[in-house]
């Protein structure tokens, strides 16, 4: 009888359901570390073509998720192109022809500087808690380091993507791999990041790989050179009369 | 008047040589002008038929907000067709679009139709069908810019109308061969339904095209009705630069024809005074004598429209039953329809108007020169003295 109830024991301990944390703490966690009100980055986008690869470096000046500045600052073929995202609209400055263009519509889809990242994936910084519904549905491994796998659904209509799947680090809350997923379950872009480094106190990916994965190719590699997160910006660096100074 | 005519024919065979020379030159000016006319006018007919047939029938009733030539408009421009009386309308939905031949991406307009209608010779009744792939139509440049072809299975990526990302794959039904490029290049056509479906965009339309059983002309509200003509406007303006700019051809042609016309009558009055005093000696008046000479400039245009004729008539023919092969190796680059065999049209109005047009100027520079003979002494002019 005793052995009985100490089987059933293991046996209730094995069957019993796996107790995942709440996914809403994840990704507020993952949000803490990954938004902040302000930010100054200088970062390396190396673009895989076909033939040869192309490596930009740009500065960017970020407040909240409604303004950004970004100015490209090599190789020389774009130094001088300057970016400015404000609400929901997207200007673009070319130093060759001196004009500001206004990107909107259909032109978001396209791809920013032949990277396999979108105007359009820049333009929703909105928190990850203010789009989706999570779910921790399951633990993996990525690159040694051991993750929750979490189900984004859309809870909003105007989200980009569906769905997304979200592995994050168990114990630094920082995402390792996020899938975007489309309404019908294809997998459309693949973002990876590694090496994550403690800056200012939070957890940060450093480096980041975007794949377009309708498309061949290896994808884009985003590196950061240096962070800094919540500086004071000054206002007029979000002002269009910044795009022509 | 007969004597003239009869005086000015003797005199012009009797030149011989420099006569048909000039003949020559006026008649293969004459046989081209008609044939570049016949050519441009052929293109013209050709190009609006197959416009009318394959893009815009009866005329277009358009969303206000939506512009055929900016795609920033149509993300906007498109509204419900529920209030609307649509039984000699066919709706037709525009999306922006991007589908993956082979890995690449390549951004297209995806327009949703009938496939029951009967507006457009498009082959929309092959979209009728219940495959699992986003059935899609496709013309042959897009096709071979793609590199897709009947049968093949593409990924097509589009936003629904709250601009969430959706894809599914497609197969492309069939590949339509047309001359008319701003309905083929960067277009992909599928089933208005199957649109309606996967964009949320439930009987909303972009702009609705109007078979011939249409009666209605006028806009409605938020909707712009363009006519056939309006439509074809651009495609006439194209014609007529085309026709303006081929002119400078056969004008330099004509300069040079009638430049020999008029330097033969100069040469023919001054080695001709003698004849002219005689003349005047006989009794005729100068303007009489200076109606001769201008009669044997138009004896040069009639005698170069007859040669015209007899060499021009078997050749315009045989291009207008025959046509013309025009190769074309991309004819969006072109931006209006143009077939690749052409067939000259040669109108009565363009033949009168080409013959009216060389006897004309014919007759005007063997009359300039010919004015000179009114300031003649006669007596001089009898006595061969030189004026």
């Amino acid at each position: 009888m005793k052995y009985a109830i100490i089987l059933l024991a293991i046996l209730g301990f094995s069957f019993a359901p796996q107790q995942y944390p709440n996914a809403d703490t994840i990704i507020k966690n993952i949000d803490d570390n990954m938004y902040s009100n302000s930010l100054i980055s200088t970062s390396k986008m190396t673009i895989y073509g076909k033939r040869n690869n192309r490596t930009i470096t740009s500065k960017s000046y970020t407040q909240g998720s409604t303004k950004s500045f970004t100015e490209y600052l090599a190789p020389a073929r774009e130094k001088g192109t300057k970016m400015l995202k404000l609400e929901d609209k997207l200007w673009i400055y070319s130093p060759s022809s001196d004009r500001t263009i206004q990107i909107s519509g259909h032109m978001l889809k396209q791809s920013l500087m032949g990277s396999d990242l979108s105007y359009e994936d820049m333009m929703d910084e909105r928190e990850l808690t203010d789009i989706y519904n999570a779910k921790v549905t399951g633990s993996e491994v990525i690159d040694g380091r051991k993750a929750w796998v979490i189900a984004l659904t859309a809870k909003v209509t105007d989200a980009t993507y569906a769905k997304q799947k979200v592995w994050v680090d168990q114990e630094r809350y920082v995402p390792l791999r996020q899938d975007m997923i489309a309404k019908s379950g294809k997998l459309l872009k693949r973002v990876t990041l590694s090496n994550v480094q403690k800056i200012s106190g939070r957890w940060f990916p450093k480096k980041m790989n975007y794949k377009d994965m309708l498309k061949q190719g290896k994808g884009t590699d985003f590196e950061f050179v240096s962070i800094q997160f919540n500086p004071k910006i000054p206002v007029h660096i979000f002002s269009k009369a910044s795009l022509k100074k | 008047m007969k004597q003239a005519i009869k005086l000015a024919y003797r005199n012009l065979i009797g030149a011989g040589l420099r006569t048909w020379l000039n003949v020559s030159v006026l008649s293969f000016s004459f046989v081209v002008i008609l044939f570049y006319n016949g050519l441009i006018d052929g293109w013209n007919k050709q190009a609006r038929r197959d416009t009318i047939e394959w893009e815009t029938g009866n005329g277009h009733l358009t969303h206000h907000l939506f512009d055929p030539f900016d795609p920033y408009t149509i993300l906007d421009g498109h509204a419900s067709i529920n209030d609307l009386d649509v039984s000699d309308l066919n709706p037709v939905l525009v999306r922006q679009a991007s589908i993956y031949p082979e890995g690449r991406m390549l951004t297209v307009a995806l327009k949703g139709i009938k496939p029951n209608q009967s507006a457009l010779k498009l082959p929309t009744q092959m979209l009728d069908t219940n495959c699992t792939e986003i059935p899609l139509l496709i013309g042959q440049n897009m096709a071979r810019s793609s590199g897709l072809r009947k049968g093949d299975i593409a990924l097509l990526q589009w936003k629904d109308k709250n601009g969430t990302l959706d894809a599914a794959d497609a197969i492309i039904v069939d590949v339509f061969k047309t001359t008319v490029p701003t309905i083929d290049g960067g277009q992909l056509y599928t089933s208005i339904n199957r649109l309606w479906e996967i964009t949320n965009l439930k009987n909303e339309a972009t702009f609705l095209i109007a078979n011939k059983d249409y009666n209605g002309s006028g806009n409605i509200e938020n909707w712009v009705f363009k006519t056939q003509d309006e439509l074809l406007a651009t495609l006439d303006k194209v014609i007529a630069t085309e026709k303006a700019s081929g002119s400078i051809f056969y004008i330099l042609l004509m300069l040079i024809a009638l430049l020999a016309i008029f330097d033969t009558q100069v040469l023919s009055i001054f080695r001709r005074q003698k004849e002219i005093g005689t003349y005047m000696a006989l009794g005729m008046t100068k303007s009489q004598v200076v109606k001769l000479f201008t009669i044997e400039g138009l004896m040069y245009s009639i005698l170069a429209m007859i040669v015209g004729c007899t060499w021009g008539i078997p050749i315009l023919n045989y291009f207008a039953n025959n046509g013309i092969p025009y190769p074309i190796d991309n004819m969006d680059d072109f931006g209006i329809s143009i077939s690749s065999i052409m067939y000259p049209i040669y109108s009565l109005k363009l033949i009168l108007g080409t013959v009216i047009a060389v006897v004309i100027s014919a007759t005007i520079v063997s009359y300039l020169p010919a004015r000179k003979i009114t300031k003649m002494n006669a007596v001089d002019a009898l006595k061969g003295k030189l004026q």
